[in-house]
């Protein structure tokens, strides 16, 4: 039984949820194969040899997989996907987005997201935003899977030494033409990365308020997010909402700040390790999931906090 | 052009979701059913877009249980034109329901299927992708901005660093995003009218689809619990805590 772990990189170096996928294969049993598919991506492809547990890496490197276009790396992935057991890669929108194709091309079921492994065949993962856990078994001949990148302890991305094998196919169905990207400079962690997140709710009032939680942020070298709430209601972009329909986040330490814990928030950061709750309204649901609650004015208990913080 | 939306039938947004005790599935008895929040995205950019005159028609499908006619009638009171149910009793998974739309694309024809980029029960996002790739289509998922050009869409989407813009070759799916449209309301008259439109009714079979599940639910459980925390009275004791309790910050 072999695995493919797909790669999440970005040409230079690997994602740290792909760390998280060998985990998850790892469970599963196997040999693991990492595929890197991407455009000048040999860097990303040693740095995938290295990763602890990995036997081979296979590095597809064509302008057809630029920016990882999914009708292009579908198709490759389809085309090899039949040499294993299972086909795994990230719950990242790169992963959600071309996953779902392979599975169709190689006329097999998906399990989305999964966040555990009970055994080759059998997996557990959220449903209804996390209210309930369902675990499935399939009984197609490959597994196509997406792992939920706080699920598993990621390996190490060092110690490994894989050969790696260049692939010569190419797949270019001219489907599609990538334009442009507008990402976010971040001068902090990326969220689903980050250790410390600080999150801001509605009780935020305004995007100009979210300097405060900056303040603090940087002390703790911590990420910035939002809840759905806040990014409805215009204060930030969508790319920091935290919840069902926005980032899932397990940092070691998450700081909800005016945030109320609607279902949805709380399904993407309920499995982080210690929560902190402020929020002047004592009644709000998330002081039933927070380990540390503070009923306070967050105007003020904020820059006392960022005092404090020295 | 012809635009085809697929709306799903799914548990309210707003229903606690309750989890039955012999761990076969969630309690959807006397639980408020409604048009899946992305789905009525992907139904409003269908409308603009046909009012905008850039679409001729609009098209609703929607696979599973003969009341999933509430959810089409919803769509044509919000101003789809006509409606198809693919009527079927099966636990439809995303692989089956992908196979029927694309029987239905293949049918209908149409320039443009919008679809929302998950549903709100089974968490997947798979059947917009899955429907591209049956049918060797373009896809666009967690479209932000939707643009159509000639024989051309040229879609924002949203992606984990931010915002990433993709032009597709038409036909194509477009799976919708919270940001690409705030959804209307239907208005009485609306709904009224919405009676009379047609809605076809198919099996999967009479499409020649193989529906069968891949996927066996073993069980259904809830997820493990929190403990709960306490309450502290300070700041100052907040970062005490989280120093020397917690230990999570230096």
């Amino acid at each position: 039984m072999s695995i493919l772990v797909v790669a999440d990189h970005d040409n230079e170096s690997i994602k740290a949820p792909t760390l998280v996928s060998v985990a998850a294969a790892q469970a599963m049993g196997g040999d693991i194969e990492v595929l890197v598919a991407g455009s000048g991506c040999g860097a990303a492809g040693e740095a995938a040899a290295k990763i602890a547990g990995v036997s081979k890496v296979l590095v597809a490197d064509n302008a057809a997989y630029d920016h990882g276009v999914a009708e292009n790396v579908a198709a490759l992935v389809a085309e090899i996907g039949g040499n294993y057991s299972h086909v795994v890669t990230s719950t990242s929108t790169t992963g959600k987005n071309f996953m779902p194709r392979v599975a169709a091309l190689l006329d097999v079921a998906q399990i989305s997201d999964i966040s555990g492994v009970v055994s080759d065949d059998t997996f557990e993962r959220p449903i209804y935003a996390g209210n309930a856990i369902a675990t499935v078994q399939s009984s197609d001949a490959i597994k196509v899977i997406t792992v939920r990148g706080t699920a598993f302890d990621p390996v190490a991305a060092d110690g490994g030494s894989a050969a790696v094998e260049a692939l010569d196919s190419v797949q270019d169905t001219g489907l599609t033409t990538w334009e442009k990207e507008e990402i976010v400079k971040l001068e902090r962690p990326e969220l689903t990365a980050a250790s410390i997140i600080i999150s801001g709710g509605r009780g935020m009032q305004n995007g100009e308020n979210f300097a405060l939680l900056e303040s603090v942020a940087d002390k703790l070298g911590a990420a910035i997010g939002a809840s759905r709430a806040a990014v409805d209601a215009g204060f930030v972009p969508n790319d920091m909402q935290v919840g069902q329909t926005g980032k899932i986040v397990a940092p070691d330490l998450y700081i909800a700040v005016g945030i109320s814990g609607a279902i949805q928030h709380l399904a993407g950061m309920k499995d982080s390790k210690v929560i902190v709750a402020i929020n002047k309204d004592e009644d709000a649901p998330i002081f039933q999931v927070a380990d540390y609650g503070l009923v306070a004015d967050l105007f003020k208990a904020v820059p006392e906090m960022d005092a404090l913080l020295g | 052009m012809k635009v085809l939306v697929a709306a799903k039938r799914v548990v309210d947004y707003n229903v606690n979701i309750r989890v039955l005790s012999d761990n076969s599935g969630v309690d959807l008895n006397n639980v408020k059913m409604s048009v899946n929040p992305f789905d009525e995205i992907a139904i409003e950019e269908a409308v603009r877009l046909k009012e905008a005159g850039t679409a001729t028609e609009v098209v609703v499908v929607s696979v599973g249980a003969s009341n999933c006619q509430e959810q089409i009638r919803t769509a044509l009171a919000l101003g789809a034109d006509r409606g198809i149910l693919v009527e079927t009793e099966e636990d439809m998974q995303p692989l089956a329901i992908a196979k029927v739309l694309k029987a239905v694309v293949d049918k209908e024809e149409p320039a443009l299927v919008i679809a929302g980029k998950q549903a709100i029960d089974g968490d997947n996002s798979q059947v917009g992708q899955m429907l591209a790739a049956l049918g060797g289509m373009a896809q666009a998922t967690f479209a932000s901005e939707v643009q159509l050009g000639d024989g051309s869409a040229t879609v924002t989407r949203e992606v984990d660093g931010g915002l990433e813009t993709i032009t597709v070759k038409l036909p194509a799916v477009v799976t919708t995003d919270l940001r690409l449209n705030e959804p209307r309301y239907a208005s009485l008259p609306n709904i009224m009218k919405a009676k009379k439109k047609p809605i076809d009714t198919y099996t999967p079979a009479d499409l020649g689809v193989d529906v069968t599940p891949r996927l066996k639910t073993l069980k259904v459980t809830p997820p493990a619990e929190r403990e709960a925390g306490i309450i502290v009275e300070t700041v100052e004791e907040l970062v005490d805590k989280l120093k020397n309790e917690a230990k999570v910050i230096s």
